[in-house]
C-alpha cells in the first residue's frame, strides 16, 4: 500500500529538483547583476540593488510567493484589461521558479559582492592593461577568481534554496511535499510519507555536499594551502 | 489598488501580528534554552555523546521547516499511541504543533551556531582559564561560553530573522498569525495583492526592528572591539 505511492513521491521529487535548478539559474544571474550594480559607479544602480536586496531579505519567502503568485495574477490581468489582452493565467510553476529565483537572487547578490571584493584589484587592472573588454575581464578573470571566495556562501544559499522549494506546494505545484500530502491522505499515513520526503531532502543535501566539494576543488586550483 | 478592505481589517492584522510575535518569541526562548546543552553535547569529543546531537542538528537543518511542521501537525495523529496519550490535547492543536516545530528547528540552527562559535575559542583563553585553576565547568561558564556568545551574535541575529520569516508557515496550518490574517482578508474580499503585501510590510518592519536591536546589543557586547576614540 505504502509502496504503491513511491512513484508519485519520486515524480514529485523530480519536479522539486527541476524547480530548484531553474530558480538557481535565475538567482545566479540576478545575483551577478545585483553584485555588479552594488559595486558600480552609478548611484541609481547602487540604490536599486540596495532596495532589492533589503526588501527581499526583509519579507518572508512564503509571503513573497503568495504576493507574486496570487497578487501577480490579479495585477497582470488588471494591466491586461487596460490594453485589452485576454485573461492571462499565471501558472504556478513559472510563479514558483520566478519567485524563488528572485528571492535567492538577493542572497546571491550579497555573496557575489563579497566574492568580487576579494579579487585583488591588480588582477582586474592587469586584464584591462592587456586590452580586454570589461566583459572579457569579467568572464576570464573576475568570475573565476571570485567564485572561490563566493563558493561557501553560494553553497549555503543553494541548500536553503533547495529547502525553500517545499513552499511551491502551497501554491498548488505537485512537488514532493504536495504529493506526500496526497499519498498521506489516501493511505491515512501522513507521517510515513512526510518522513520519506524529509529523507529525500536529506539526500538532496548530501548529494549537493559532494558536488560543492568538487566545485571547491575546481575553483581552488592553484591555491597553496598552508 | 484597493486598500479599503485592508484598513477595515486592520485589527485582524494587528491580532495576527501579536500571535506572530508570541510564537516567535516563545520559540526563540525555548530554542535557545535547548541550543546551549545541544551545543555542549555536540562539541563533546566522545562519539556516544555527540552522535545524537549531531544527528538532530543534521536532520533539522537538512529538511524544510514546512515538512517538519507537517510531520508534527498532520503526521503525529497517525499513531494511536499518540492519539491516546495525555499529550494529545496539546498535540492536536495547531498552535502548539507550530510552536514545537519552530522551537526544535531554531534549537538545531542555534545549536550549530553556538557549537561553531565554541570551536573557534582561542586555545590560549582555555589554557589561561585552566592555569587560573578554574574547573572545566567554571571555565565554560566564565570563559568559553561568554566569548562564544559574543562571536555567535551576528549569526544569531540572522537566525532570529529566519525564525520570524519561517513563522509565516503557521498561517498554513490554520493559525491566524500575520500571514493567516492576510489569507483571511484575501478570501473575504479577494484582494490578493493588497492583503499579502500588507503582511509583507509588517514583516519588513519587524525585520528592521530586529536588525536595529541586534545592532544595539552588538554595540554593547562588542564594545571592546570598537576603535578607540581620540
Amino acid at each position: 500500500m505504502v509502496w504503491d505511492y513511491l512513484p508519485l513521491i519520486l515524480k514529485g521529487m523530480l519536479l522539486t529538483v527541476e524547480v530548484a535548478l531553474l530558480s538557481l539559474l535565475i538567482a545566479v544571474a540576478l545575483g551577478i547583476l545585483g553584485a555588479l550594480a552594488k559595486l558600480s559607479r552609478s548611484r541609481v544602480a547602487r540604490a536599486a540593488a540596495g532596495v532589492y536586496s533589503t526588501l527581499i531579505r526583509g519579507i518572508p519567502d512564503l509571503v513573497l510567493m503568495t504576493v507574486i503568485f496570487f497578487g501577480g495574477q490579479v495585477l497582470v490581468n488588471r494591466i491586461g484589461e487596460l490594453f485589452g489582452w485576454e485573461y492571462i493565467d499565471v501558472n504556478p510553476f513559472t510563479a514558483g521558479v520566478l519567485t524563488i529565483g528572485f528571492i535567492f537572487g538577493a542572497y546571491m547578490t550579497e555573496t557575489f559582492r563579497g566574492g568580487i571584493l576579494a579579487v585583488p584589484r591588480g588582477e582586474i587592472e592587469a586584464g584591462f592593461a592587456f586590452g580586454m573588454t570589461p566583459l572579457q575581464v569579467f568572464v576570464r578573470i573576475t568570475f573565476p577568481a571570485m567564485m572561490r571566495h563566493a563558493l561557501p556562501g553560494f553553497g549555503n544559499n543553494w541548500l536553503v534554496l533547495a529547502k525553500t522549494t517545499a513552499l511551491v506546494s502551497v501554491i498548488g505545484l505537485h512537488d514532493m511535499v504536495y504529493n506526500a500530502a496526497v499519498a498521506g491522505g489516501s493511505t491515512r499515513q501522513p507521517f510515513t510519507f512526510y518522513l520519506v520526503v524529509a529523507a529525500l531532502f536529506l539526500l538532496i543535501t548530501a548529494v549537493s555536499d559532494v558536488g560543492l566539494r568538487r566545485l571547491n576543488k575546481t575553483f581552488s586550483a592553484g591555491v597553496r594551502r598552508a | 489598488m484597493d486598500f479599503a478592505a485592508i484598513i477595515g481589517n486592520l485589527d485582524l492584522y494587528l491580532r495576527g501580528l501579536w500571535v506572530t510575535v508570541q510564537l516567535v518569541a516563545l520559540a526563540l526562548v525555548i530554542g535557545l534554552a535547548l541550543a546551549v546543552p545541544l551545543a555542549l553535547a555536540a562539541s563533546s569529543r566522545r562519539g556516544w555523546v555527540n552522535f545524537l546531537p549531531h544527528a538532530f542538528i543534521y536532520c533539522f537543518r537538512g529538511t524544510p521547516l514546512l515538512v517538519q511542521i507537517y510531520l508534527i501537525y498532520y503526521g503525529l495523529g497517525q499513531f494511536a499511541a499518540v492519539r491516546e496519550s495525555f499529550l494529545w490535547p496539546v498535540l492536536s492543536e495547531a498552535y502548539w504543533c507550530a510552536l514545537l516545530g519552530f522551537a526544535l528547528n531554531t534549537a538545531a540552527y542555534t545549536g550549530e551556531i553556538i557549537r561553531g562559535a565554541m570551536a573557534q575559542t582561542p586555545a590560549g583563553e582555555i589554557e589561561a582559564a585552566r592555569a587560573c585553576g578554574m574547573s572545566p565547568a567554571m571555565a565554560y561558564r566564565r570563559v568559553i561560553l561568554p566569548s562564544a556568545f559574543r562571536r555567535a551574535l551576528p549569526a544569531y541575529g540572522n537566525e532570529v530573522i529566519f525564525m520570524l520569516h519561517g513563522s509565516a508557515l503557521a498561517g498554513i496550518i490554520t493559525i491566524v498569525d500575520l500571514f493567516g490574517a492576510a489569507r483571511i482578508v484575501n478570501s473575504r474580499h479577494f484582494v490578493p495583492f493588497e492583503s499579502y503585501i500588507t503582511a509583507g510590510f509588517f514583516y519588513l518592519c519587524m525585520t528592521f526592528l530586529i536588525v536595529w536591536a541586534f545592532k544595539l546589543i552588538e554595540r554593547r557586547w562588542h564594545a571592546h572591539l570598537k576603535p578607540l576614540r581620540a
